[in-house]
């Protein structure tokens, strides 16, 4: 059966170094950091005390009063990041003319309300089971977030969540490729939402000694693949693609930002929180990935690693890329955006999907940033520090999570077939950016 | 002792904070659901939001009687003149 050809009409995205695609976008490219001390709860008691807050997020610039109160931030985030997608792929008009029904939604996150749970746990606790808020199961389930996207735009085809830590984003953006390559819906709003700097959380990932203490400079804190990381950043955002069939985004009219082509996903069946050592899962869904996009290694020429900053991850996914890739493996363009905006847990492969879209289209690889002294176990071409012009045909996208949960997922550029666009300048050992797919 | 009318402007206000309605939608008349456009967890909201503000405690059977602001503000102001 011929697999429907599936594109990009829309991006959206709250993230801790930007509201909006163009304001994170700008900073990726730039290499501006999102990290800072945190504020929105009192982090003294915690060995870390800063991550990616988006401190300049008020919910009254997006919600009323009312409506804010009923959403926990996570959710809030989602509806923010959506909204910017579905205007810029005006897909309420198509929804309100009759094709509702063919568009769904598959929206995830790691954890979902966790701010909701600790507040109304503690009303619980200090004023008995008659004092909990009505709307406390609604705004914590991890799935209200897909709900409220669906209530609030009319869409109606399928929809659900996926839950997979880290790696939540990308099954997400994987499941509604595969809804539409099927013929269930002809357009799906994925993406995934996290709003996890919050008490629990922050205790909970600090016990685990997983999260980066360089609290004297949380800007340099994230620094994945340099031989000083001693942690991943806490962050918190959404990021969100409007994924459609080809045909029916041509017949609309719509903006075309990328092709998605390549989609897998596995598990490392190992261990609950540690990647196999010899990078075997990693290695294994890069393969299937490239296998699904109908691909060979050297047609990729960008990779936005999972790169979390922690001694394992950034290690083993190194090893994994360089069996996939061989030769290649020291030529393609790879960094990790969580430098700047630090890791979103279920919501970072859905911000870092916005990034590859972007790539894309500009032609530039965003830096990874705070890359200061190499690691001999880390020693590919991270694109340290500051951003390359080059043209980028094809781009992966890593996620693995807790559980060990790995998915990868291939974009390309829209219209490889016609003229490639003229590389922006800065150094290029290639000549052109046509060809592949 | 609180009159009716104080009554009424501080259920008024806890409406105001919690739905998103006009002040003047808020008559002793108007009915949660119907003028108000509450949905059920709203409703139960206002209900605890009642008791807090009135220390005292609306008994589960009595609060689908509780249809309209004025039945709400009739209710308080009994409980509090029994107590009184």
């Amino acid at each position: 059966m011929n697999r429907r050809r599936v594109v990009v009409t829309g991006a959206g995205v709250a993230a801790p170094n930007g509201i909006g695609v163009r304001a994170f976008w700008e900073s990726l490219a730039e290499g501006r950091s999102g990290i800072k001390p945190i504020t929105i709860l009192d982090a003294a008691p915690y060995p870390t005390r800063f991550g990616g807050e988006i401190s300049d997020f008020d919910p009254l610039n997006h919600f009323d009063k009312n409506e804010a109160r009923k959403l926990d931030r996570f959710a809030q985030f989602a509806l923010v990041a959506c909204r910017e997608a579905v205007e810029q792929s005006k897909l309420g008009e198509a929804a309100s003319q009759g094709s509702a029904d063919r568009i769904g939604v598959v929206f995830g996150s790691g954890m979902g309300g966790f701010t909701t749970i600790e507040e109304q746990h503690r009303r619980l606790i200090e004023h008995g089971p008659r004092r909990v808020y009505p709307f406390l199961i609604p705004m914590m389930i991890v799935n209200i977030a897909a709900g409220e996207i669906a209530i609030r735009h009319g869409f109606k085809g399928p929809n659900t969540s996926m839950v997979s830590a880290c790696t939540t984003g990308n099954h997400c953006l994987g499941y509604a490729l595969r809804t539409i390559q099927c013929g269930d819906a002809d357009a799906m709003v994925a993406g995934a939402s996290e709003a996890g700097i919050t008490h629990i959380a922050l205790a909970g990932f600090s016990i685990m000694r997983a999260l980066s203490t360089r609290n004297d400079d949380p800007s340099k804190a994230s620094r994945p693949f340099d031989k000083d990381r001693d942690g991943f950043v806490l962050s918190e955002g959404a990021g969100v693609l409007i994924l459609e069939e080809h045909e029916c985004a041509v017949r609309r009219g719509a903006p075309i930002l990328a092709e998605i082509t390549g989609y897998a996903a596995n598990s490392d069946a190992h261990h609950i929180t540690a990647p196999c050592p010899d990078g075997e899962g990693a290695r294994n869904v890069m393969r299937l990935a490239l296998a699904d996009a109908g691909l060979k290694p050297e047609d990729i020429d960008y990779i936005n690693a999972h790169g979390t900053s922690t001694q394992l991850n950034d290690k083993s996914e190194t090893l994994a890329i360089k069996e996939v890739f061989g030769d290649h493996a020291r030529k393609v363009r790879i960094s990790s955006t969580k430098s700047v905006h630090g890791h979103l847990l279920g919501a970072g492969a859905a911000v870092e999907a916005v990034a590859c879209v972007q790539a894309l289209r500009d032609n530039v690889v965003p830096p990874t940033i705070n890359y200061t002294t190499p690691d001999p176990d880390c020693d590919l071409n991270y694109t340290p520090n500051v951003k390359v012009s080059h043209p980028i045909r094809h781009a992966m996208s890593n996620a693995f999570g807790f559980g060990g949960h790995n998915a990868s997922i291939i974009f390309k550029k829209y219209g490889n077939d016609s003229p490639p666009l003229p590389p922006k300048g800065g150094e290029d050992e290639r000549s052109s950016g046509e060809g592949g797919g | 002792m609180l009159t009716r009318e104080d009554i009424f402007e501080r259920v008024r206000d806890i409406i105001l904070e919690r739905l998103s309605v006009k002040k003047e939608k808020v008559t002793l008349d108007a009915n949660f659901l119907d003028d108000l456009g509450a949905d059920s967890l709203e409703l139960t909201e206002l209900v605890l939001a009642v008791e807090e503000e009135f220390s005292l405690k609306i008994p589960d059977d009595q609060i689908e009687n509780l249809t309209t602001v004025g039945k709400v503000v009739t209710f308080v102001e009994t409980c509090l003149s029994s107590t009184a």
